[in-house]
């Protein structure tokens, strides 16, 4: 049976690739004797794969990955039993069997939700003049920045894939249509600053279009006049998402909810 | 969560930043408060190398077992991380606590291969404690050695306050209590090492005294403090299913080099090949029981998630209870998914049953190490495989559907000639042949020969501790001998040839049997930029000459001359129950090509006996054969 497990990465081992994340999984699963599901022949794998790879350095609340498994307890048995053979650092949140018709999650990813905070000894602008900076930054027309490929250059507006900014958590879980009424703020895996410089955005991700947060903060650079400098900042992803609209319209559900809403 | 001593900044530009956060699965944490001694283990080496090495395992889970003690761990810093370490003046860290290693009670280096002996240097001197010995504090940790290369400790006693000599199962409870109480008594350094001096096992190099005659061979080595012993003799764990061993080793978020659980089935060996130290220091030869290896297997197989477990030991077909422990194994974890390794395993029927169960066929090899090339040569080293031996097993293996063979061979053996090296290519074409008996439609395609050489470096405690080593010159025209009529045989496509460059081994023919003079070989070198010199990449030989140079020290001394019988070597100070006398018997039966038999069926009279167990006592009925 399709099972997406969803989880969290943070503190140390945001420094762990995402092929050394897949190797902690399949081991993790063996310490917990979870009947995970193995390709035949001679030198056999778990049937396993990651919806968006995460990059070195970053911290996440959702991360997906989906997994085979001939039978399984009930999701917070699972749970339970998972994180009994892993450490605080990469936790199972989510636990979900998919029906077997269910595409993996890979191929539906269509957009993410980041916060991203400077960090400590990087502020080069107070809180306040960030806000105001990066609010008319983002409400310009367009933002061209120009994307470096092996074979050319090419200038493209990041715009239309720039879904939606805000500075506080609850008002950016408002405007993205997710606040469920209850907790205004979330608990996150992720680091905190002192500074309280940071800001939430929401951003096209997978295979149609993408869009990493640092390019956003580079473009921001550009705009506000700095010296973009990658380690000045934590990217940390919330949540990501599918699409369930049509055309234009985008309904984007969290990866985790997609078989509830359609099955 | 714990700070990590390095900065994201840093961590994010160097490669696999993995390798200095620790964090690992079944990674120890205790409170530092409650700890009155802290130990850094350290392999002077790259983490995927040192995580690799059962031995820490084995001293990481002992050490913890104390309550008293927090053992935490310290690799070598990679080439991008040394930098900037010394730019920013960050010292270097252990693991666990991230901490500064020079905050420690005790900083524990593991001895493995010379070739590490210069990162050893880095280690120090990236932990901001004195490279000398002589010139640590009180507020320094005390720096100690042990390993394989602890049996020959003098080319780098200078930087060690002691070695620990033999296996670390038996008396590290004793130096640490020793600690402990030295601590309460307010004792110096000194004080320390002079209690410890007593304890059987120990080395505190700076308790003794070389002296060298005219032509540089040594006078005389004496003790000048009464604390210290006039022998040190090797420490044996007796009882090896009754011990200290890992049930929960790390797991490291990288790829390590063995990345999976290691069984060790047994210390020592039966076969008394000539050239090999491991086989003469770690007598006698010792089994765990069945049932605590199969208990073990399961628990840390369940305790890591590896997906494989290998067998370890020197000679894994001389161990008793092989088959039994292989096929439970295999009925027990082969569904599971669980990969079996069996390196040194002897090519016979069971070999071959095992390995058509556990591995894909196609893609796996057979292989051999003659070490050897000819009957005589094979003689003269002592290595009981013979020609017959290794046609049948292949030829069993061919039938059954291998194609693929590596052949281990060493080049610069004593009584080498052009004959023996030749013989090399005639044995890899020889086994090419006996494929192509095998009727075309029976066959898996083409066979493929990989003959690899390296060179023979001689090793103290090992018959041929007294023997010359052959200089780069001869070795290159060995190799070029070999490649040419490896080249001239029938089968010569089938037949790949690998060989290792000859400086390294020179020089590590230097360290092994190597006096207290090469110390300021190994500073000059260090300070003159060598580094990591175990990787070819970072090897740098013109750096080493020179400092030999300047140190009026002459490389062919160490390497290129044959010893005395009564010469006294730079090791003899050590007791590792296997007597001068022996070694030297065999010595002389190897020149005379003589083949002294395994210890299962006669006992060589080798020394070993005086640690009252083991195969010495398996059987009453062997002879004795001097």
């Amino acid at each position: 049976m399709k099972i997406r497990i969803k989880f969290t990465k943070s503190g140390p081992l945001k420094f762990i690739g995402h092929l050394d994340v897949m190797r902690y999984f399949q081991k993790a699963f063996r310490r917990a004797e979870v009947d995970v599901e193995y390709s035949q022949g001679f030198s056999p794998h778990q049937l396993m794969s990651f919806a968006a790879p995460l990059g070195v350095g970053l911290t996440s609340d959702g991360e997906y990955l989906d997994v085979s498994m001939h039978t399984c307890d009930a999701p917070e048995i699972m749970i339970k039993k998972i994180n009994e053979a892993m450490n605080e650092y990469i936790q199972v949140v989510g636990f979900m069997v998919l029906p077997d018709s269910s595409k993996n999650a890979m191929s539906i990813v269509a957009a993410a939700d980041y916060l991203v905070s400077v960090k400590d000894g990087y502020e080069t602008m107070d809180k306040a003049v960030f806000k105001w900076k990066f609010t008319d930054f983002s409400n310009k027309d367009s933002i061209i920045i120009t994307k470096k490929s092996k074979k050319s250059e090419k200038d493209v507006d990041i715009k239309p894939m720039i879904y939606y900014t805000a500075f506080e958590q609850d008002k950016f879980r408002e405007g993205i249509g997710t606040a469920d009424g209850k907790d205004r703020v979330l608990h996150l895996a992720a680091d905190c600053y002192t500074n309280g410089i940071k800001v939430f955005m929401q951003l096209a991700t997978g295979s149609v279009n993408n869009l990493k947060p640092e390019l956003v903060m580079e473009a921001f650079c550009q705009y506000a006049g700095e010296v973009f400098k990658e380690s000045a900042y934590q990217v940390h992803r919330m949540e990501v998402y599918a699409d369930l609209g049509a055309g234009t319209n985008r309904k984007l559900i969290p990866l985790d909810k997609v078989e509830c809403l359609t099955g | 969560m714990k700070k990590l001593a390095l900065s994201d900044e840093i961590l994010l530009t160097i490669d696999k930043p993995a390798r200095y956060i620790g964090n690992e699965i079944n990674v120890v944490t205790k409170d530092l408060d409650k700890i009155d001694i802290r130990f850094c283990m350290c392999f002077p080496d790259v983490y995927e190398i040192g995580m690799s090495y059962l031995g820490i395992q084995i001293l990481y889970d002992m050490f913890n077992r104390r309550e008293d003690t927090y053992c935490e761990r310290v690799y070598s810093p990679w080439v991008d991380l040394d930098r900037i370490l010394r730019d920013k003046q960050i010292p270097l860290f252990a693991l666990e606590s991230q901490e500064p290693v020079k905050c420690f009670d005790f900083l524990g280096i593991t001895l493995q291969y010379e070739m590490s002996y210069t990162n050893i240097l880095q280690i120090l001197e990236l932990s901001q404690i004195p490279i000398y010995a002589k010139d640590r504090t009180e507020e320094d940790p005390v720096v100690l050695g042990g390993g394989p290369c602890a049996y020959n400790p003098e080319p780098i006693a200078d930087f060690f306050d002691f070695f620990y000599i033999g296996e670390g199962e038996t008396v590290y409870d004793r130096v640490l209590e020793a600690y402990k109480e030295n601590k309460k008594q307010g004792g110096s350094r000194r004080d320390y090492l002079e209690k410890i001096a007593r304890i059987e096992g120990i080395y505190v190099p700076s308790f003794y005294e070389v002296e060298y005659k005219e032509d540089n061979t040594i006078r005389a080595f004496h003790k000048k403090n009464g604390h210290a012993k006039e022998k040190i003799r090797k420490q044996v764990e007796m009882n090896l299913s009754d011990t200290f061993y890992p049930k929960k080793p790390l797991v490291p978020y990288i790829k390590v080099t063995q990345d999976r659980v290691v069984l060790e089935i047994q210390r020592g060996c039966i076969r008394g090949c000539r050239f090999c130290q491991a086989g003469m220091i770690y007598r006698p030869i010792r089994e765990r029981d069945v049932a605590f290896l199969k208990d073990y297997a399961c628990q840390m197989l369940k305790a890591t998630g590896h997906e494989e477990i290998s067998l370890s030991s020197l000679s894994s077909s001389d161990y008793s209870a092989l088959q039994e422990l292989v096929y439970y194994l295999i009925e027990e974890f082969s569904s599971k998914g669980v990969n079996i390794s069996l390196p040194s395993l002897r090519i016979d029927a069971f070999a071959l049953d095992v390995m058509s169960k556990v591995q894909d066929i196609r893609k796996s090899s057979l292989t051999f190490a003659p070490e050897a090339g000819s009957q005589r040569l094979r003689d003269v080293i002592n290595k009981g495989l013979t020609e017959k031996n290794i046609l049948e097993g292949a030829m069993n293996a061919f039938r059954s559907g291998w194609n693929r063979v590596k052949l281990y061979f060493m080049l610069g053996l004593p009584t080498e000639t052009e004959e023996d090296v030749e013989e090399i290519a005639v044995l890899s074409d020889k086994i090419a042949r006996e494929y192509y008996t095998i009727p075309k439609e029976q066959r898996n395609g083409k066979v493929s020969i990989v003959a690899s050489t390296s060179y023979f470096v001689p090793k103290p405690f090992t018959p041929f501790q007294w023997a010359r080593m052959d200089t780069p010159e001869e070795y290159i025209n060995k190799q070029r001998l070999l490649r040419g009529k490896i080249n001239g045989q029938l089968n010569r496509k089938s037949i790949k040839y690998n060989w290792h460059e000859a400086e390294v081994s020179i020089l590590e023919g230097v360290f092994a049997r190597g006096d207290r003079r090469i110390s300021k070989v190994i500073y000059d070198a260090y300070k003159a930029g060598c580094l990591y010199d175990a990787w070819s990449e970072f090897f740098q030989y013109e750096i080493w000459l020179k400092a030999f140079e300047e140190n009026q020290l002459d490389i062919a001394f160490y390497t290129s001359r044959e010893r005395e019988r009564e010469e006294i070597l730079p090791w003899d100070f050590l007791d590792v129950g296997v007597t001068k006398d022996f070694l030297w018997r065999e010595y002389k039966r190897g020149m005379e090509e003589k083949v002294t038999p395994n210890c299962r069926r006669a006992c060589a009279d080798c020394g070993a006996k005086i640690f009252h167990g083991g195969v010495c006592y398996d059987k009453k009925e062997q002879e004795v054969i001097r």
